[in-house]
């Protein structure tokens, strides 16, 4: 079921965007600050109301669905990641399982299910105050998964990770998308999407600047004309550097 | 699932074995083994059964509701009163003592319901615009209810100050202190099905106080509908507090207190609080009025609001300097 923008704008942040997601693969939003790359996460997500354009969920329009429904078939990871009380990891896990109103034995086998794929089965009653940054933001994406959505969009969840926790965690997600979920997140690394994307739209001022698979969506001329910066890309077919100037 | 309701478990027992015990402590102390003389049945009947039944049911009240603001505004601090509603009902009570009308039984509790009603409604009018995100939403929402509080405040200072006889002047004054002394059955009857359905509707709340854990944003796309939590919070905490204010006046700081009690004995979801911490509310109101019976004090007994706000200033201080520690 793919998840299609269409011409959607949000005052002052968007100006008709538009974008045909398909599931499956793992597309990456990228563009300068301000972009609007968060906000047009979180009106896929739709928790942002366009004020023109619709989002579409397959043969849906995103805005017809219930908020029950919507929350089981999308999954969504904010950027600030703030948790306001100090529960163990395996409950902030489990408050995924909320829209599904399923019995304590399912919710909690897919909670274990997120917790073994994010490997956190050893901090599962830890509590969330004591985490490291890298910790909690894998235990909050897990919270994402246990949810066991089709698509997970996620804003930025790769920021506070390190080296290798990103790989792992990157892995992750495109075992989910062989899996068939559609998996959309915003990065800031344009190395990173280089290497690892499907898909990339990159956006500007709040319209799409160019978009497609990473090489071309990310050609050095893309970069020149939306980031401002003359950089080459170097490297081999398996994996790429930005060298600037 | 047997773990979360430990808590609760615990909690209810002791509830069943404080209570007669209670029963049995005042200024005339019965003794349940010796044969008893008709005026230590109407000693139990017609005043202590009344005022610990009441004080079970304002104190759950407070206590449950205190733990669904909490979770509501994802602030430890917070406190059923942020909402305005107390002294609302608080300023019905005292009108009608003002204008004489305590004479029937019913009237002060209905003003003081009528006096909750208007401020719920204005909450719900004012704080509630459409598209108003939950953030804006809270940031109103207390606003409108600090100014609602300082209104119902100056307002009530106004009666006292005009009060047409020293009657009334004294009869609202003490009123306006919070307790549970001399109160019958008829305020049973109105406090107890108001403050059951009040706890009713914030239990319907309880998933989507659980989803605000993750901030707004994430509990939205959990499916949380930021109107409808809205709606039950004014429902639930309004009828809650209006019943409790209008049974025993102004009982500050259980609300606060008593979420924080039993936080550490749950997994600290909002909702495997509600419960836990009704119980725990009860306890705390039904012990703290038997002793305030039981305290000698010259000219009467110790006032149970006052009782409170001792034990709860201090308390509130400690939680203040334990997050600042926290902070830095």
């Amino acid at each position: 079921m793919e998840l299609i923008a269409d011409a959607l704008t949000v005052v002052g942040r968007l100006r008709s965007v538009g974008a045909g997601l398909a599931p499956g693969h793992v597309t990456m939003i990228c563009g300068p600050n301000g972009a609007g790359k968060s906000t047009l996460l979180s009106a896929l997500a739709g928790l942002t109301v366009p004020d023109g354009g619709q989002v579409r969920l397959g043969e849906n329009r995103l805005a017809d669905i219930s908020g029950r429904e919507r929350a089981m078939a999308i999954g969504y990871l904010p950027q600030a990641g703030d948790v306001a009380w100090n529960v163990t990891v395996e409950t902030l896990v489990r408050l995924g399982r909320l829209p599904h109103r399923t019995s304590d034995r399912v919710d909690a086998a897919a909670t274990v299910a997120a917790l073994t794929a994010l490997d956190l089965v050893p901090l599962a009653t830890r509590e969330v105050g004591t985490l490291s940054g890298g910790e909690r933001a894998r235990a909050l994406l897990a919270r994402v998964l246990a949810g066991q959505p089709r698509w997970i969009l996620a804003d930025e969840p790769l920021a506070a990770l390190d080296l290798a926790h990103q790989q792992a965690l990157l892995a992750h997600l495109h075992r989910l998308a062989g899996q068939g979920v559609g998996v959309v997140v915003v990065v800031h690394d344009l190395a990173l999407a280089m290497n690892h994307a499907d898909h990339v739209v990159v956006l500007d001022r709040g319209s799409v600047a160019a978009a497609g698979a990473p090489h071309v969506a990310l050609a050095e001329d893309v970069v020149a004309r939306v980031w401002g910066v003359k950089a080459s890309w170097v490297g081999d077919g398996r994996s790429q550097a930005l060298a600037i100037g | 699932m047997s773990r979360a309701f430990l808590p609760s478990l615990v909690l209810g027992a002791a509830l069943l074995l404080v209570f007669p015990l209670c029963l049995l402590a005042g200024q005339v102390w019965i003794d349940p083994f010796h044969a008893t003389g008709p005026n230590a049945l109407v000693i139990l009947a017609q005043l202590r059964l009344p005022r610990a039944v009441l004080a079970v049911v304002v104190g759950a009240g407070l206590g449950a509701s205190g733990a669904a603001m909490q979770g509501y505004l994802r602030n430890p601090l917070a406190d059923p009163g942020l909402f305005g509603v107390a002294p609302l009902a608080a300023l019905g009570a005292v009108l009608s003592l003002f204008f004489g009308f305590a004479a029937q039984p019913y009237l002060l509790p209905t003003m003081a319901l009528a006096g909750a009603a208007g401020g719920m409604v204005l909450l719900a009018v004012i704080a509630s615009g459409p598209r108003a995100g939950l953030a804006g939403g809270v940031a109103l929402f207390t606003l409108t209810g600090m100014m609602l509080s300082s209104l119902a405040g100056a307002l009530t200072s106004l009666a006292i100050s005009v009060a047409p006889n020293p009657f009334a002047l004294t009869e609202i004054v003490t009123w306006l202190m919070g307790a549970l002394a001399d109160r019958s059955w008829h305020d049973v009857a109105i406090a107890a099905p108001l403050t059951l359905a009040g706890l009713a509707v914030l239990w319907r709340a309880g998933p989507s106080l659980d989803a605000l854990t993750l901030g707004e944003l994430a509990a939205r796309s959990l499916g949380l509908e930021p109107g409808r939590l809205r709606l039950l919070m004014v429902l639930g905490v309004g009828l809650v507090v209006g019943a409790g204010v209008s049974a025993a006046g102004i009982i500050g700081f259980v609300g606060l207190m008593v979420p924080h009690f039993v936080r550490p004995f749950t997994d600290r979801r909002p909702s495997s609080l509600l419960l836990p911490s009704a119980l725990a509310g009860a306890l705390l109101l039904l012990l703290a009025d038997t002793v305030c019976r039981l305290l000698p004090l010259a000219g009467g007994e110790l006032r149970l609001g006052i009782a409170l706000s001792l034990l709860g200033a201090p308390f509130f201080l400690h939680l203040l300097l334990r997050l600042r520690r926290g902070l830095s």
